[in-house]
């Protein structure tokens, strides 16, 4: 069996008096589709920041593919790619341009074809020239998508990667997910608040609430924990901390 | 490792990575005319006028009679500092105002290659910004710094390198406090001045201030200047006394960049700058 990708261990975030995560361990399998669920002010883009070293935890360790990310993160990065929403590409640039950055960035050797080969795979040809600002939210998340594709990453760390995309085009970056990694076989991190997007894409479900790791399992394994239909109710049962009562006897079923 | 992409360690990655971020800032200033235009604005409007103050006093000033290259020469290398800081820090801002930081800090750049790729564009910006305007002074007043020969070279270098320094320190206050401290890249530079002699010799300051302008570079540049002008002699006491001082300005300058660097990951401001 291969080593897990990620694993982090005791991992905490304090900001001041704020504790954003508070003693998280857990671990992301090769090849998998993991979720870190939980409400707003959960910790899950303070834990995928920490993931990336752009933010430095208060305690603990963070290991991807085997590289301890607070002392070597530079050996580990090469290797992975993000998005997120809140973090934006140059909004003058045209896309070709950004994505040529990122490319020389990123080392890759033959940009060109690279660019090309994304633009097919992601649809973006059509706007490769145009300036990254005039795109809409959709074009924007496919664009941010193709840059964080171009290093061709074994471990992709997405935070909410369909966030205010419309039905149609949330649906087309869930299908892209899926497919890439069924070609690709690489691992994929993703914080969500959606979650037919975590039924549909994920092999495993990590629950924070607070700050803590509250559960954690497959869908099909928290579903039935909870005596459920739907993740939807899972995450609602975690968030109202319905859970706590349930647990200690095992016993399925949280009411509403 | 993926084999669409070359290495990542050792010298020549990391000038691609500096390469691909001058790149970025290139595709940017090419874009756009106004932005090329307000490089050549400023520091042609302060050579007209000070060459137009030039003019007026070489009839009332014996002092600029003698040499009446000294104020034009003193706007146009004082630009070279003003515009040597301000390309660092604008074109660092520029990152922030994108939101862009989040994926430069994930990629493999590492923040002292984006200190570098800061500086390599400082020197594009000033060399069309104030390299414009004095190729415009010599039609406009039959002057040519230019005619200073070699000297000018070793100015122009202290008093890049001077503003690239103060442009890594005001970057990273910028990243530590937000872009609530955006001011300091066009005001910082400025405390400078009155004790820089870059209009008046250093003699003219109290004693006390003098003291405190041995400790800048740009002090003995603009000293060095009077004397090319005056004296016809290149000071190199002056000079090395820059070069040193410099010396210590830059290893100040990315120690201080990358301190705030480091703070910024601790407070969780790389993810959270924008507009």
């Amino acid at each position: 069996m291969s080593p897990p990708v990620v694993s982090v261990s005791r991992l905490s975030k304090h900001f001041d008096s704020v504790i954003a995560v508070d003693d998280v361990s857990f671990e992301v399998a090769a090849h998998s589709t993991t979720a870190l669920l939980g409400g707003n002010g959960a910790g899950k883009t303070t834990t995928l920041s920490m993931l990336l070293g752009l933010l430095l935890p208060t305690s603990g360790s963070i290991s991807v593919f085997g590289v301890d990310m607070l002392r070597e993160r530079y050996r580990a990065l090469p290797r992975l790619n993000f998005s997120s929403p809140y973090v934006d590409l140059p909004r003058r640039l045209t896309v070709r341009e950004n994505l040529t950055v990122y490319a020389r960035l990123y080392g890759i050797i033959d940009i060109s074809a690279r660019i090309r080969a994304l633009s097919e795979e992601l649809q973006i040809g059509r706007f490769l020239n145009r300036p990254y600002g005039q795109l809409s939210a959709g074009e924007k998340t496919r664009v941010v998508l193709a840059k964080a594709l171009l290093n061709e990453p074994e471990l992709m760390l997405l935070d909410e990667p369909t966030a205010s995309l419309d039905p149609d085009t949330a649906d087309y970056v869930r299908g892209m997910l899926e497919a890439y990694r069924r070609r690709t076989g690489t691992t994929i991190l993703l914080a969500s608040h959606n979650m037919s997007e975590v039924e549909r894409l994920c092999d495993d479900v990590v629950m924070l609430r607070a700050g803590k790791l509250v559960d954690r399992g497959t869908p099909a394994q928290l579903l039935t924990r909870y005596g459920r239909q739907n993740m939807e109710e899972v995450f609602i049962d975690i968030a109202r901390q319905r859970h706590l009562e349930l647990a200690p006897s095992g016993k399925p079923a949280a009411k509403p | 490792m993926s084999e669409l992409a070359r290495g990542h360690t050792g010298f020549v990655p990391s000038l691609r990575r500096i390469n691909a971020l001058v790149y970025r800032h290139v595709y940017l200033l090419r874009s756009s005319g106004p932005r090329i235009l307000e490089l050549v604005y400023w520091p042609t409007v302060q050579m007209i006028l000070w060459g137009f103050i030039t003019v007026f006093l070489i009839g009332h000033s014996s002092w600029i009679a003698q040499a009446s290259g000294v104020l034009l020469s003193g706007v146009l290398l004082w630009d070279v500092l003003f515009r040597g800081q301000l390309g660092v820090s604008l074109v660092f801002m520029e990152e922030m105002w994108s939101r862009n930081l989040g994926h430069l800090f994930v990629s493999p750049l590492r923040p002292f290659e984006l200190g570098c790729a800061l500086i390599v564009m400082s020197l594009i910006r000033t060399l069309i910004g104030v390299g414009g305007a004095a190729l415009i002074a010599i039609p406009l007043f039959h002057y040519s710094i230019f005619n200073m020969g070699l000297p000018l070279l070793a100015f122009f270098l202290n008093l890049i390198i001077m503003g690239w320094s103060i442009g890594l320190l005001v970057s990273g206050i910028v990243l530590r406090y937000g872009l609530g401290a955006e001011s300091m890249a066009w005001i910082a530079i400025f405390a400078v001045q009155p004790i820089s002699g870059v209009y008046y010799p250093i003699s003219t300051l109290p004693t006390w201030l003098q003291y405190l302008a041995a400790l800048l570079p740009s002090s003995h540049v603009f000293e060095g200047m009077r004397a090319v002008l005056f004296d016809h002699s290149f000071r190199v006491d002056l000079l090395l006394h820059a070069v040193l001082l410099n010396a210590l300005y830059l290893t100040a300058g990315f120690v201080s960049f990358l301190t705030f660097f480091r703070i910024a990951r601790v407070r969780g401001q790389l993810l959270h700058v924008g507009e």
